[in-house]
């Protein structure tokens, strides 16, 4: 039973790019477990990886090192059919509902894409019943059924993509920072609309954003990034009550609260800027920002162990916080 | 209270492009005292940008029609000389844009670009208290003073962002308006942004505006809160004002708070406000929110809807408080 709760399972994987100055390592030894039905939040700052970590799951990018489990199938290295049949269901909605529909289609188009190419239906109508379908579990009204994107808000074009990446039925969706680019008040329906759907259909998510209060209200666990590196994973409500990791600390306290019981509350300014992925150091990657860093941190790698049940932490000085 | 600094009088902003009006500001009345931290909260197209940037005396003079004064300091900025304008802009009233990435020139250093607007504002200095001007405002805003010979583009974005405050404070303004300062920076960036944009605020007694849609920058920075809706100020008062839960409140502030997922307790679902905001040259008319408004009247829909609800600071711009009133 164990086994089929399980959809997908990430193992040490690594993706290193090739750049003039040496390899810059954008994931590095990133390992997780997700069952079906669930949410994994990714959480880190601009540059940490979580973008690639996304796209390299679902072999929009190709992974240097490491294996990626889905559905009990070993994906790594898939081509041709096989990889077209898996990319039926697994699917991404992207950051940007700018610049990630093509101008030149229209909303029906850009729907019926995933359609066509997996020749779902045999018959036109029947696809374009779906389309209509579609367009209605997303919220968008069959009224723009054929306008482009640019005649359209950041809100409904943001529903475009969604219900574009849902048109196979996926069992998995990588939703990267899909409400960043958006307004709060659209993003409040945006993320209802993405729970709704899950609640529905019970698709899997990871949703990957740098924005701590909407990971922590859509996520069941909770995985810290900085630079490749794992440095937290536990579940939602614990990483919020209990942090254990400097950066994570760091990061939780920064989060501006609207409420003036807030007010004047200092968060941990942290020092110092990120450190450069390419080719980086020996040792803990936190460690030229962190107020606990010792020399230890600065030579020697930290495992990520489990503290206590169901939370991983990579710091050295874990307990003596 | 303390000493008037800006005054914004029934100020409107409408430009015309291909025949449509568009209604961008709408009477809007604003005071900021000496010292004193505004938070202008709203969504995109709400006007604050546009509010921002006609203090600035910014906006471009085609299509644009402007109407009601501002006042700053005690004179007038509305219909004032360019040639005056620029003795003003950069001196006494500064404005920190939205995206660093690409409000800095990247041909030139950025030592340059300090060093500008204290030459343009200074002409009688010389060369060498320019430089050691530009070294002791790099420190201010916390790096290095070495790095001056450096283009933008060798710098992050957290970096950028405080070399565009450094050109922004370079005068000790008295007046500072921050457009999205933080928007583009990652949190722990934004903390140090903010920590030091209230550091400086402290340094140098400072009038800050601050334009977010971030509330909990607002909480965490601002003395006195205005929230815009469609071009007009639906809601202002001290940040206790806004914050007070047990206050009435516009049914567009609430809907805004609402809409945030809270850290503290856990939400099960969000409850965002209906429908798009209105584009500004397709305002309804009367309220502009009452399309989207759950508590709305047959009155909201037509009419000026006058602000009520004044009690010594807060204002609230909606006819249901007026029902209690009367």
């Amino acid at each position: 039973m164990a086994e089929e709760k399980l959809l997908l399972e990430v193992k040490e994987l690594k993706k290193y790019f090739d750049t003039p100055r040496g390899k810059l390592h954008a994931v590095d030894g990133v390992s997780f477990k997700l069952n079906r039905g669930k949410t994994i939040g990714v959480v880190g700052e601009s540059g940490c990886g979580k973008s690639t970590l996304g796209r390299t799951i679902l072999r929009l990018i190709d992974s240097t090192e490491g294996q990626v489990l889905f559905d009990g199938k070993d994906i790594t290295h898939v081509s041709g059919e096989e990889l077209l049949k898996l990319r039926s269901e697994m699917q991404i909605i992207f950051q940007d509902p700018f610049s990630s529909l093509d101008p030149k289609m229209t909303v029906s188009q850009i729907i019926e894409e995933p359609l066509k190419i997996h020749k779902v239906y045999k018959d036109k109508k029947e696809r374009e019943a779906r389309v209509v379908e579609l367009m209605e579990i997303v919220g968008l009204d069959e009224r723009y059924i054929n306008t482009y994107p640019h005649e359209l808000d950041g809100g409904r074009r943001q529903r475009i993509g969604i219900a574009r990446s849902i048109a196979l039925d996926p069992k998995f969706i990588v939703c990267d920072e899909p409400v960043s680019a958006l307004d709060v008040s659209i993003q409040a329906q945006i993320l209802n609309l993405m729970m709704d759907l899950k609640d529905q259909h019970g698709y899997t998510y990871m949703f990957i954003t740098h924005d701590l209060s909407v990971v922590k209200h859509i996520s069941d666990e909770i995985l810290v990034l900085y630079l490749g590196t794992m440095v937290e994973k536990t579940s939602s409500d614990r990483l919020f009550k209990n942090p254990i990791h400097p950066y994570t600390k760091a990061l939780l306290s920064a989060i501006p609260i609207p409420d003036i019981a807030y007010k004047g509350r200092e968060a941990q300014v942290m020092k110092g800027e990120v450190t450069s992925p390419i080719e980086p150091p020996e040792g803990c990657r936190f460690a030229a920002r962190c107020p606990l860093a010792t020399d230890k941190c600065r030579s020697e790698s930290p495992a990520f162990v489990e503290v206590e049940e169901d939370h991983f932490v990579a710091c050295h000085y874990w307990d003596k916080q | 209270m303390g000493e008037k600094l800006l005054e914004i009088k029934d100020y409107s902003v409408t430009f015309t492009s291909d025949k449509v009006d568009f209604y961008a500001v709408n009477h809007v009345n604003l005071t900021v005292e000496k010292g004193e931290a505004l938070g202008l909260v709203g969504e995109t197209g709400a006007g604050k940008t546009t509010t921002a940037l006609s203090i600035m005396g910014l906006l471009s003079k085609y299509g644009t029609k402007t109407d009601g004064e501002i006042w700053f300091d005690g004179k007038q900025l509305t219909g004032m000389k360019e040639k005056d304008y620029r003795k003003i802009r950069g001196k006494h009233i500064s404005m920190i844009f939205q995206d660093p990435m690409t409000s800095l020139n990247p041909v030139f250093p950025v030592g340059n670009q300090i060093a500008d607007v204290i030459k343009i504002h200074n002409p009688k200095m010389n060369q060498n208290d320019v430089n050691s001007k530009v070294d002791e405002i790099m420190k201010m805003v916390g790096i290095s003073a070495e790095r001056k010979f450096d283009y933008p583009h060798q710098f992050s974005g957290g970096m950028k962002q405080r070399i565009v405050i450094a050109i922004a404070i370079a005068c000790n303004p008295e007046l500072l308006i921050a457009d999205e300062p933080t928007t583009a920076l990652d949190v722990t960036i934004q903390a140090q942004v903010i920590k030091m944009m209230r550091q400086l605020q402290q340094e140098l007694n400072s009038s800050v505006i601050l334009i977010t849609h971030d509330l909990g920058i607002v909480a965490n920075f601002c003395d006195k809160v205005a929230i815009m809706y469609g071009g007009e100020i639906v809601e202002s008062g001290t940040l206790e004002d806004i914050f007070d839960k047990s206050l009435p409140h516009h049914p567009y502030t609430i809907g805004l708070f609402n809409s945030l997922p809270n850290i503290a307790e856990k939400t099960e679902r969000l409850k965002p406000i209906l429908g798009l905001t209105p584009h500004p040259s397709e305002l309804p008319q009367g309220c502009k929110f009452h399309p989207r408004c759950p508590e709305c009247l047959d009155k909201c829909k037509s009419g000026d809807i006058p602000s009520l609800y004044t009690d010594g600071t807060h204002c609230i711009q909606c006819h249901l408080y007026h029902k209690e009133d009367a």
